[in-house]
């Protein structure tokens, strides 16, 4: 993708490609959980394929990226290898992160994202040192942190947009609002229900989008990480999204009204850009065909490759607790362990 | 920058040329908190720091300790220094979803991509009747979890040779000063001198009974040290330094040679520190151990704000010396 800014049919199919690839690998992550081989949480963000890739594709390749534990995508966006993702998701040493994370904590350092983290809020802070550290060292990069309607509530979030909105500190805080905290809805959760004048009360300029349609995302997340950029501002972006299966794979989503679930199902962010693609001549019919084809492949290549990596060796059980371990022999025995 | 290492420094400043040395020496060194730049800090251990380095490098925080050390991960994660002054240990508990889920996480579950080279510095303990909810000595809080270092220095000169080996180190290091230690004087190393983590010093060689004291407690064992010594007991006190690592070996050395071990912590004494130790010393001395070792521990209760009651809350050298005639058998237990 070549960036905000203008875009080029190019970026089109490119953003076209990464929403298939992060559905297409989402559903077969839910195969694979399903026949046991993906344990412990599994927080699938179809329906949000929009949202997540028009962010990224309007960020540059070195702006700092962090996410909440629904995050497969955001590494799939930035151009991580879905054979190691998919090996993370089924704890093999292979993984992104040698079997450690899982799937709700994924890092791909070498290309600036900055990882998912599962308590809700807690990732916020650190989205905002990295801020903190552009600033630090006189870069222009811009350090966007993605978190859900749910983490507003937390009270460290308004304390970020505090520091934020008082030191100038070049960060765009994306609110991904998929309207339900776990299984209760924002109505029942938040006293008012749009969520980006919370960021205005701390002076930073906010605004909502329609999370659905990747043409919007990426165009508001351009203007919002180019206001941070050159106006050295943060930015608030709220995108109104919807996701599609429950919480987890655990949550048999029995509580949201099936009516509404079904009104969302019809702003599928897929099909409508499909039918962008094809109103504007894009793509065809054929090349839409042949691209499923062929992202359907690579994520199968992803699931054998990650059924057939070996497990974690347990003699590194320990290895990385420290990055500085201590050394018995040298230091006397001392217990680090 | 010259130090004159023969004059005696107090505890406070110590840490002051600690940290004005490390800023000197490395630009990726930076300090964060309440009130330490313009106010110097509330027990001014960074006073004249933000006109010698600047506001860029000595930042007044709001009060918001989730979120400044949140912002300090964050930008360790990216290779800078951040040192987090936590105006007490009380606050930090603000910012424990930070530390634990954060800073003592991010280099295991990411798989060693990055780490975390952040030191988050807060005073502890009691006795200067400020009651219960700003008397509080946390210390087995953090050396409870995998990932974090935890340091608390007792001199003048461990403070300054333990907090630049805390900026240097790559990992996070929760660095523990006391209240009532900030006063005290004592000599210091210079600028090269540094103190290895996980290597515990003998403060006092002794024959008859080991007591281990670290922080403020090493001078209440210093000073029942003197009482023993005037019936003719001679206790060794050792001063663990660090809790992760911890220098088992030079703890259970003595232990074995002493046979008598009394553990003086200033934290309560369930789940605590005492008891960490006291477990790591029966799996390591049971054979040579002659009594159940005694611990002198903060009364279980919530600090009270009355002197007398918080003086007899607090661990004192009566307490240590009862202890440790008990462990000898030649008190009236």
């Amino acid at each position: 993708m070549t960036g905000p800014g203008t875009t080029e049919p190019q970026d089109m199919r490119d953003m076209f490609r990464s929403m298939l690839l992060i559905r297409r690998f989402e559903e077969k992550a839910s195969e694979e959980y399903m026949a046991g081989r993906i344990g412990g949480f599994l927080h699938l963000a179809i329906g949000e394929e929009a949202a997540v890739v028009g962010t990224v594709s309007a960020m540059r390749a070195d702006d700092p990226l962090t996410s909440t534990y629904r995050e497969h995508g955001q590494a799939l966006a930035r151009g991580t290898d879905p054979r190691a993702v998919m090996a993370e998701l089924l704890g093999r040493s292979t993984g992104l992160c040698g079997g450690r994370g899982g799937s709700m904590h994924l890092m791909d350092k070498a290309r600036s994202f900055y990882g998912g983290y599962g308590i809700v809020g807690g990732s916020v802070p650190l989205g905002l040192g990295l801020a903190y550290a552009i600033r630090y060292r006189g870069g222009d990069q811009v350090s966007v942190t993605m978190f859900g309607d749910g983490a507003t509530n937390q009270g460290v979030v308004a304390e970020c947009f505090n520091m934020a909105g008082l030191w100038d500190l070049p960060i765009v805080f994306l609110i991904l609002n998929n309207q339900y905290g776990m299984g209760t809805s924002l109505e029942h959760a938040s006293a008012e229900e749009d969520l980006y004048p919370r960021a205005e009360a701390y002076g930073i300029p906010a605004w909502k989008v329609d999370g659905m349609d990747v043409m919007a995302v990426r165009g508001a997340v351009a203007e919002a990480t180019r206001m941070a950029r050159e106006e050295r501002s943060p930015v608030c972006v709220e995108l109104l999204a919807y996701r599609y299966r429950g919480h987890s794979m655990s949550d048999p989503d029995t509580v949201r009204d099936a009516e509404e679930k079904e009104r969302w199902r019809l702003r599928d962010p897929l099909i409508t850009f499909e039918r962008v693609l094809l109103g504007e001549a894009v793509m065809t019919a054929d090349d839409i065909s042949a691209m499923t084809a062929e992202v359907e492949e690579q994520v199968e290549d992803a699931a054998t490759f990650a059924e057939q990596s070996p497990e974690v060796p347990v003699g590194e059980l320990a290895d990385d607790v420290y990055a500085n371990p201590f050394n018995d022999d040298a230091r006397g025995g001392a217990l680090m362990r | 920058m010259s130090t004159d290492t023969a004059k005696p420094v107090a505890y406070r400043d110590a840490l002051n040329q600690a940290l004005r040395e490390e800023l000197a020496r490395d630009p990726d060194v930076f300090l964060l908190g309440e009130d330490i730049a313009g106010f110097d800090g509330a027990f001014k251990v960074t006073r004249g720091l933000l006109e010698e380095f600047g506001p860029e490098r000595v930042v007044d925080t709001p009060i918001t300790e989730a979120g400044f050390t949140g912002l300090a991960i964050g930008a360790a994660m990216t290779g800078l220094r951040p040192v987090v002054e936590i105006m007490t240990v009380n606050f930090a508990i603000l910012a424990m979803d930070q530390i634990v889920n954060n800073a003592a996480k991010i280099h295991y579950m990411f798989g060693g991509q990055v780490s975390v080279p952040i030191v988050i510095r807060m005073p502890g303990g009691g006795g200067h009747q400020l009651s219960s909810q700003h008397s509080q000595t946390l210390d087995s809080w953090f050396a409870h979890v995998p990932g974090l270092k935890v340091v608390c220095p007792s001199t003048p000169e461990d403070a300054k040779g333990l907090l630049k080996t805390a900026i240097r180190d790559d990992d996070p290091v929760i660095f523990i000063e006391n209240e009532g230690l900030y006063g005290k004087k004592g000599p210091v190393g210079g600028p090269d001198d540094l103190i290895p983590f996980g290597q515990a010093v003998v403060r006092r060689a002794g024959t008859h009974c080991t007591v281990i004291a670290h922080s403020r407690m090493v001078w209440v064992a210093l000073q029942a040290a003197e009482e023993l010594a005037a019936q003719g007991i001679e206790v060794e006190v050792i001063d663990p330094r660090t809790f992760r690592p911890l220098d088992l070996d030079t703890l259970a050395g003595s232990v074995r040679r002493t046979g008598h071990a009394v553990i003086v912590d200033e934290g309560w004494p369930e789940y605590g520190i005492s008891a960490g130790l006291a477990t790591h010393l029966y799996e390591a001395c049971f054979d040579w151990i002659d009594a159940p070792i005694g611990r002198v521990n903060c009364a279980d209760v919530p600090m009270p704000y009355a002197k007398n009651l918080e003086q007899a809350a607090l661990p004192q050298p009566a307490d240590v010396v009862a202890a440790v005639l008990a462990n000898i058998g030649r008190g009236i237990a």
